[in-house]
């Protein structure tokens, strides 16, 4: 009996324990099932969301170079320190060595982390120097980490400011040919795809998610030697003369690029703490002022297109006063009798009324519209107004005389240059250029455009603006030894609120060199020059020839003026052996 | 079927390894590169701050006292039989 009991005990035992094992297989098999097919999506993501992280890789903002390459704004690869709040934040000993390295307050620190204690990314200091970086790492604080980015610099600096402007912080342009060309330069981050460890160290790449794409490269017009020479001398005169601001603009006259374009004052693109508002203003493009005298020579060429005038036509221009209506037009002094060459020799105000009133105004206003006064100069640059050149239908005789001497219009100084390297050039106002331009395509504009005027008036108003800053003239501190120079000066009355300001004065200067050939227009433009000195002869007129030499030179322009300097004479003795 | 279960195992192994060498090769390489970039950064800010125009010209006048050649002391050679 008790044999047979414990076989049946037995066998009830074996059956409990076998099930419960099956049970137990079974329920293993379930769950293997449920893991492998159900839930497979789901726990997969899980996985890679703890693994798996998508990184930016930034790529760069394209280079801005000067027209022979030079750079004059490049990205650098830089690394931005960031940390991770949530776990700085337990870090509490180690901030004190994370501050002092990175020259952050405390108290800034604390107040970043508390308020930004649910995130997980915070900058806490962006374009660290590479060997800051490094001490930073150093330090290994948790949850402090570095991250690729791009630093713009401009080696240039102070010089080419205006023209190239700068970038925010997020590499945005925000002014000059880095806004314009914004599109251009800018560069597109591409992601990957990657497996990071415990540490942060990536282990493998997955995949690209999209390739980082570098902004263009663009190349400017500007001549690098040419705007430092033009920033130099215009801050020299500046400053000498204790004028609020001047302007330099220099055009090559057969492509309508800008050489050189400097303003006063400027900044440092590289460091702008102590940026004021004003010193951004690119006064060349953007400033419109009465041109005053720097007109004339259009008011000549109007009448030198009629046939009825030519050079040495004379002008009965006594007693130095002319009257019309209740305003009384005046001269330095009494000219006498003068021929129109020495209209513009001498600047005569009342020389050029006679000639404005001799021909009808819509001539005069063609003239003018034709080379681009009153009119977008066509550079591109943000906020360039298009200037004032009342229609003629509304002028009067003292409008018609007032124009002529360049006061009732209003230019920018890349307008009047532009006008001027029209007269340089063969009478096409091409739109000037920040950017390169081939000889083709150069070429190619000049085709669109006609000559606005005769070849035959722009040869005898050249010889005439010659007399300018020959001895007798306005203009003779423009005179750059060897070479001819072609220029007329400008002294402009400042307008205000009122009317005219009293003592108060714009110095210019406009001219093109070398006259025989012509290659350059520049124009100088010396706002308010607080000196005992004020005419745009004794002020912007030395600026004009110091630069002028200068370019020349640099650019490996032949001198013309073959009896000028006495060293050149031993040359041509030599061509003669 | 074994066999060729196996083969295909090792070719696995073998394939995920040469993977992964390649992988710290890339690595190191784009390492190399970001070092490289950096550097490149850092020789152009270089040049760009020692090839400053006032620089040059400062040390051209001070150091080296240079000057600009005077009028009659320039001579032009000019090509005979050439229009000047």
């Amino acid at each position: 009996m008790n044999a047979k009991t414990s076989e049946l005990a037995f066998r009830g035992r074996r059956f409990l324990v076998l099930s419960v094992l099956a049970l137990a297989g079974l329920a293993l098999v379930a769950r293997a099932v449920d893991l492998q097919v159900v839930s497979k999506d789901f726990l997969k993501g899980q996985g890679d969301a703890r693994y798996l992280r998508v990184v930016s890789e930034p790529a760069h903002r394209g280079m801005i170079t000067d027209r022979f390459g030079e750079p004059l704004a490049i990205s650098t690869p830089v690394d931005s320190v960031w940390a991770n709040p949530q776990e700085l934040i337990l870090a509490r000993d180690s901030w004190p060595q994370l501050t002092k390295v990175l020259g952050l307050k405390r108290g800034a620190l604390e107040r970043q982390l508390a308020a930004k204690r649910d995130k997980e990314f915070i900058y806490l200091k962006r374009r660290v120097a590479p060997d800051l970086a490094e001490k930073v790492m150093a330090l290994e604080i948790p949850g402090v980490a570095l991250a690729p980015e791009y630093k713009r610099f401009y080696p240039a600096g102070e010089v080419t400011a205006h023209v190239v402007g700068f970038t925010n912080v997020d590499d945005e342009g925000q002014e000059g040919m880095e806004l314009v060309h914004d599109a251009r330069l800018k560069s597109i981050a591409g992601a990957k795809r990657v497996i990071k460890d415990r540490f942060g160290r990536v282990v493998e790449n997955v995949e690209r998610v999209s390739e980082p794409q570098p902004g263009q490269d663009i190349v400017l017009s500007i001549d690098r030697r040419l705007q430092y020479l033009a920033y130099r001398e215009l801050k020299a005169a500046v400053k000498s003369h204790r004028a609020d601001a001047g302007s330099l603009v220099i055009l090559d006259v057969h492509t309508g690029e800008v050489l050189a374009m400097v303003n006063q004052p400027a900044y440092n693109p590289n460091n702008r703490h102590k940026l004021k508002s004003s010193d951004l203003r690119n006064r060349a493009v953007t400033d419109v002022f009465e041109p005053g005298s720097t007109i004339k020579p259009f008011t000549v060429a109007a009448a030198l297109e009629t046939g009825r005038f030519n050079g040495n036509t004379v002008v009965d221009v006594r007693p130095g006063y002319l009257k019309i209506g209740r305003k009384t037009i005046r001269d330095f002094r009494d000219y006498g009798i003068i021929d129109v060459s020495t209209i513009l020799q001498k600047s005569s105000n009342v020389g050029a009324s006679k000639l404005a009133l001799a021909i009808t105004p819509e001539h005069l206003w063609q003239t003018f519209a034709s080379v681009g006064l009153g009119a977008d100069s066509g550079s591109g640059f943000p906020g360039e107004p298009s200037g004032l050149l009342t229609d003629f239908g509304a002028w009067h005789d003292i409008q018609r005389a007032t124009v002529s001497y360049g006061y009732g219009l209003s230019v920018t100084a890349m307008q009047l240059a532009r006008a001027y390297a029209a007269l340089a050039s063969d009478g096409r106002p091409l739109p000037v250029s920040f950017l390169r331009r081939s000889e083709a395509q150069a070429a190619e504009l000049a085709a669109l455009y006609e000559p606005v005027l005769s070849k035959s008036s722009l040869r005898s108003v050249r010889q005439m603006l010659e007399r300018v800053v020959e001895k007798g003239g306005t203009g003779t501190r423009a005179a750059v030894p060897g070479y001819r120079i072609a220029g007329k000066t400008g002294t402009v009355k400042k307008s205000g609120a009122g009317g005219y300001i009293e003592d108060s004065y714009l110095a210019l200067f406009a001219g093109i060199a070398p006259a025989s050939d012509p290659r350059l227009a520049m124009v100088v433009v010396i706002d308010e020059p607080r000196s005992e000195k004020y005419y745009g002869g004794a002020v912007a007129a030395p600026v004009f020839s110091r630069v002028m030499a200068g370019a020349l030179r640099m650019m490996d322009i032949p001198p013309d003026n073959a009896n000028s300097p006495p060293g050149q004479r031993l040359a041509f003795l030599h061509r003669a052996q | 079927m074994i066999l060729a279960v196996l083969v295909s195992a090792v070719g696995v192994i073998e394939a995920k390894h040469q993977s992964r060498k390649r992988f710290v090769t890339l690595q190191a390489l784009e390492k190399v590169r970001d070092q490289m970039n950096v550097e490149w950064g850092q020789l152009q800010l270089e040049q760009g701050t020692w090839a400053t125009h006032s620089r040059v010209e400062r040390i051209a006048r001070k150091k080296l006292h240079m000057v600009n050649p005077k009028v009659d002391e320039v001579v032009i050679v000019e090509q005979v039989g050439q229009k000047p």
